[in-house]
């Protein structure tokens, strides 16, 4: 059978959506600035930045936590946005793939041009959100390091080969025997 | 439609195609600004849910949506019933199409069963859609699905594609006959003479795994009601948004004129997004039912359950060769297994025979395949289609020939394979149009011989041969294809000056990441003698090109590529003699050369003063309006090839391998962009080593599926990927001017073939024969303890 409903009114303001979870404030900074708002307690951080915010460049690719798509960095560290609430980012600063270039690219997003690191560009924000957070560090990154976080993300399209290249120009990997040795 | 001709000849050597431009793509897409369908936000969208079955099969005996009807935020609430006559099932119509040449010349068994957009009766694989819900938020549309209560009547399951076939085995679908869906037979030569005369008659069944092409992103489709116009305007992830415009208004009952489909920036298709799902009809029925925007994305279990699936081939091989192991005759029986319905018709299967035997000369062939449904999700054309499945059946016979008479796989391949002599070669079997099967060029020995450039291999033999005695196992294996690439029956391109003096060129064939707004445009470029800056580049819109095919089966370089060239050169010969009819000279005084117009004995000028000044000029000339558009039909296949090689490490006590080295020499013809070309071999042979090692999309006994989310179902990563040393040869087809071959597919390929001839390389002391993929741990490991089995019971 078929039921159609009068959909619901589209002026002055669509009504807030009914939700049977409980709303919460939540103060946080995205990119740098401020947002105030309510959420839906079981609304994810990843449906948040893309339907709130109209960040879409955050993609989702599972929703399961393996993909690695949806990265971005919450206080610096690479997280599954499709993991998080949003509801538990009050007080947090986060941090998409928008936020990354002023005029020209990030240092990131650059190696992954100039390494052809990607082809359909789908899983590239999440790749440069995970690598950013290791390009950041002061100290330098293990090998292990680098491989697991690269292991973290899935590419279908490109063979990984430049992506890992552009993962190797901009985060300063320990040789062996060095700093992260000592 | 009529074949545009162009009157200028090729004379300057190409500037752009061929050169290793960056990609324009990129900036936007590294900025976090692609547009892809799930970013497109219009106001007041509805999302769906969908109930999906979770029997592998069963009747619906009652179906109660009245609590999901008063659920939070919901619209609307369809089930099948409701659908009745109202939504027609569907059927992928281009590609279940039979051609006259193989119904004359093979008459296969070709049953089609149609697909309900929405189950109302009986259901035949887990995910199959049966209630459509309507929601404000994806969230209440799931939550609503929850309230919905179905009572089942369980069904008789069957999943194995050939116990499928016993007389006694249950009926997959009940409404069909019997649970073949397809049947064919083909053949050349004399097979039984071929026997009678070997030395040699091999005889081994090699099988392909199901596994899924998985897109990173899933399909999604957001459909609207134009406010203006009342048509449907649909955004789709398709990789043929003309077939979605057309399969759309077919099964809506309304005029194509009132469908149109674009396609935004698109994830990844490989196949998948090619091939039509009930979903992509059911979305915008919602739209216009509702007047309403509604939308759609997969989530990845939908994607990996109720989205195409791929491979799953048996192949039961008779090889009978002589003394040196050149090939007297091959025969072969297929079974594919189609899943719940055959959705597809012959594409995948038919593939695979004609595939087959493809790089070598073989007299007599004997190929039959069966198609047989199971309750499972349909197979579809996945990256390769048939041919890796094909290529790892023939390339693991080839070498297991070869141990047989104590040879070195690869002399037994090099007396077999086609050189340039051979060359066109016709094989004796019909191809996919029923035409008779040609290659154009290729020198497969040639590749061969790069191949051992490449690997040193009596050095490898000696180090393996020392290995072995310290316990490690290293192997080497080759996989050797064909591709016939470049499939019809057209592509169609339109190119157009702009007031800006820009030149927007539109072609039937999007992209789903191979950079066709640089490639595309390199081609545009030289054609028309204006920088690609001045070009811009439109796949797939409906509303602006109305006939296309879309980018599927290497074809997208081969008949988009052509389309464009043709009405590039059409358009630069119109702007020449709209420039002289202006300036009252003859054509041969005006060249467009780097976007100027150049006018004897006047200053040139840009295209924009110039569509400016023929806009004031009263002109009856016709190519006054600046606008070129020609179809190209390709007169044959353009046969690609390539040639793989790994070298593999396999520890015999975990069952892991480890690939040290791969080699991938292939050959398309001219290549119009060599960084995207590389990245599509590169991409495609990862696809395959996860294929051959990883990927596994698995059913129970009970035709439940167990790997339904990225924790079950192993993709490839980072760390599985060795690094991938590519050589080329290069054989222009004159099939086409530009003188391109289809790449797209070929790296999926030979992976499979080629890891499971070195993995069984590797342990050859052992005695293991590789017979099936993916060649995991738990694999290797049974393959040891079988082979232990069998050395300690030895003399029963
Ligand atoms: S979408 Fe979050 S990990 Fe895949
Ligand atoms: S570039 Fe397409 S998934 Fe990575």
């Amino acid at each position: 059978m078929t039921i159609k409903k009068a959909a619901a009114p589209r002026s002055p303001v669509t009504p807030r959506l009914v939700e049977p979870t409980a709303w919460r404030h939540v103060d946080l900074e995205v990119n740098g600035s401020t947002v105030s708002t309510e959420v839906e307690s079981r609304l994810l951080l990843s449906d948040f930045l893309r339907e709130r915010l109209a960040l879409t460049g955050t993609h989702v690719g599972c929703e399961q936590g393996a993909c690695g798509a949806c990265t971005v960095l919450l206080d610096g560290r690479a997280v599954r946005s499709c993991l998080t609430l949003a509801a538990a980012c009050t007080g947090r600063e986060v941090r998409t793939i928008e936020g990354l270039a002023e005029d020209s690219l990030h240092p990131v997003q650059q190696a992954f041009h100039d390494h052809h690191g990607l082809q359909c560009g789908f899983c590239t924000p999440g790749f440069v959100m995970s690598i950013t957070e290791l390009h950041e560090r002061e100290e330098p990154v293990s090998e292990d390091e680098l491989m697991d976080q690269l292991c973290g993300n899935i590419c279908r399209c490109t063979g990984y080969r430049g992506i890992e290249r552009a993962a190797r120009q901009s985060v300063r990997v320990a040789t062996e025997g060095g700093a992260d040795d000592e | 439609m009529s074949e545009s001709t162009s009157t200028r000849e090729a004379t300057e050597a190409p500037r752009l195609v061929g050169q290793p431009i960056p990609r324009v793509e990129d900036d936007r897409l590294l900025r976090g600004q692609g547009r892809f369908v799930d970013d497109v936000t219009l106001p007041d969208a509805l999302h769906i849910a969908f109930l999906r079955s979770p029997h592998a099969h069963a009747r619906i005996r009652s179906l109660d949506t009245s609590a999901a009807e008063s659920a939070p935020g919901v619209v609307a609430v369809y089930d099948g019933r409701s659908l009745l006559g109202v939504v027609e099932p569907l059927v992928n119509i281009e590609e279940v199409r039979v051609p006259p040449g193989l119904i004359e010349g093979v008459a296969p068994i070709v049953k089609i069963q149609p697909m309900p957009p929405l189950a109302h009766d009986e259901v035949n694989y887990v995910g199959q859609p049966m209630v459509m819900v309507v929601a404000e938020s994806r969230y209440l549309a799931e939550d609503a699905v929850e309230e919905i209560l179905v009572d089942y009547e369980p069904l008789p399951v069957v999943t194995d594609p050939e116990r499928a076939l016993d007389p006694d085995s249950p009926l997959a679908l009940l409404e069909a006959d019997d649970n073949v869906g397809l049947q064919a037979h083909i053949s050349t030569g004399d097979m039984e003479a071929a026997i009678a005369g070997a030395h040699v008659v091999l005889e081994e069944t090699f099988a392909s795994q199901r596994y899924v092409p998985s897109p990173m992103e899933t399909r999604g489709v957001v459909a609207s009601i134009d406010p203006f116009s009342a048509r449907l305007q649909m955004w789709s992830n398709t990789q043929t948004p003309h077939r979605v415009r057309d399969h759309v208004a077919h099964a809506l009952g309304i005029s194509t004129d009132d469908v149109t489909v674009t396609t935004p920036d698109v994830g990844g298709g490989f196949g998948q997004k090619g091939i039509l799902i009930v979903e992509e009809i059911l979305v915008p029925f919602a739209a216009r039912d509702l007047g309403r925007t509604v939308r759609w994305q997969a989530d990845r279990t939908e994607n990996l359950v109720a989205d195409t699936h791929a491979r799953e081939q048996i192949h039961h091989l008779t090889i009978a060769a002589d003394a040196d192991g050149r090939l007297l005759g091959v025969r072969d029986r297929c079974i594919t297994n189609m899943g719940c319905r055959n959705v597809v018709g012959l594409v995948v299967a038919y593939n695979a025979l004609v595939h087959l035997t493809g790089p070598y000369r073989v007299p007599a062939l004997d190929l039959e395949l069966v198609g047989s449904l199971t309750n499972t999700m349909f197979t579809a054309p996945y990256r390769g289609a048939g041919r890796p499945e094909a290529a790892f059946a023939m390339e693991r016979a080839m070498d297991r020939l070869a141990v047989r008479l104590g040879k070195d796989p690869a002399e037994v391949r090099r007396i077999n394979l086609l050189t340039e002599e051979d060359m066109p070669y016709f094989s004796g079997l019909l191809d996919r149009r029923g035409l008779p099967q040609e290659i154009d060029t290729g020198d497969y020995v040639k590749m061969l011989d790069m191949v051992e450039e490449m690997i040193d291999f009596p050095t490898f033999r000696e180090e393996q041969a020392r290995l072995r005695g310290s316990g490690v196992h290293r192997g080497v294996g080759l996989g050797m294809y064909i591709e016939m690439s470049g499939l019809g029956p057209f592509e169609s391109a339109r190119a157009t000056v702009l007031p800006s003096g820009t030149v927007r060129v539109s072609t039937g064939s999007p992209s789903q990441g191979q950079g066709h707004a640089t490639s595309f445009v390199q081609v545009a470029a030289d054609a028309l003698d204006v920088p690609m800056d001045d070009i811009e580049l439109v796949g797939g819109d409906t509303y602006n090109l109305q006939y296309g095919v879309g980018t599927i089966a290497s074809r997208a370089m081969v008949t988009a590529g052509n389309a464009i060239d043709m009405a590039c050169r059409e358009l630069h010969t119109q702007i020449e003699r709209a420039a002289a009819g202006l300036h009252g000279v003859a054509p041969e005084d005006v060249a467009l050369q780097a976007g100027k117009v150049v006018v004897a004995g006047a200053a040139s000028m840009t295209l924009a003063e110039l569509v400016r000044a023929l806009t004031r000029s009263p002109s009856d000339d016709p190519s006054a309006g600046l606008s070129a558009h020609a179809y190209f039909r390709p007169p044959n296949y353009a046969t690609s090839s390539g040639l793989h090689a790994a070298v593999v490490e396999v520890d015999t006590a975990t069952g892991a391998t480890s690939i040290l080295d791969y080699v991938v020499v292939h050959e398309a013809g001219n290549i119009v962009n060599p960084t995207i070309a590389d990245g599509q071999i590169l991409g495609g042979a990862v696809q395959g080593i996860g294929g051959a090692l990883l990927e596994h999309l698995q059913y129970d006994a009970n035709g439940q599926p167990t790997t339904a989310t990225y924790m079950d179902y192993l993709m490839p990563t980072v760390e599985t990927v060795p690094e991938i040393r590519l050589g080329e040869v290069f054989y222009p087809t004159p099939t086409n001017r530009l003188g391109v071959k289809g790449l797209g597919e070929g790296g999926a390929v030979g992976p499979q073939a080629a890891i499971a001839n070195a993995v069984e390389d590797a342990l050859r002391p052992h005695g293991v024969v590789v017979r099936s993929t993916p060649v995991n741990p738990d694999h290797i490991r049974r393959l040891l303890r079988e082979s232990a089995a069998a050395t300690t019971s030895g003399g029963e």
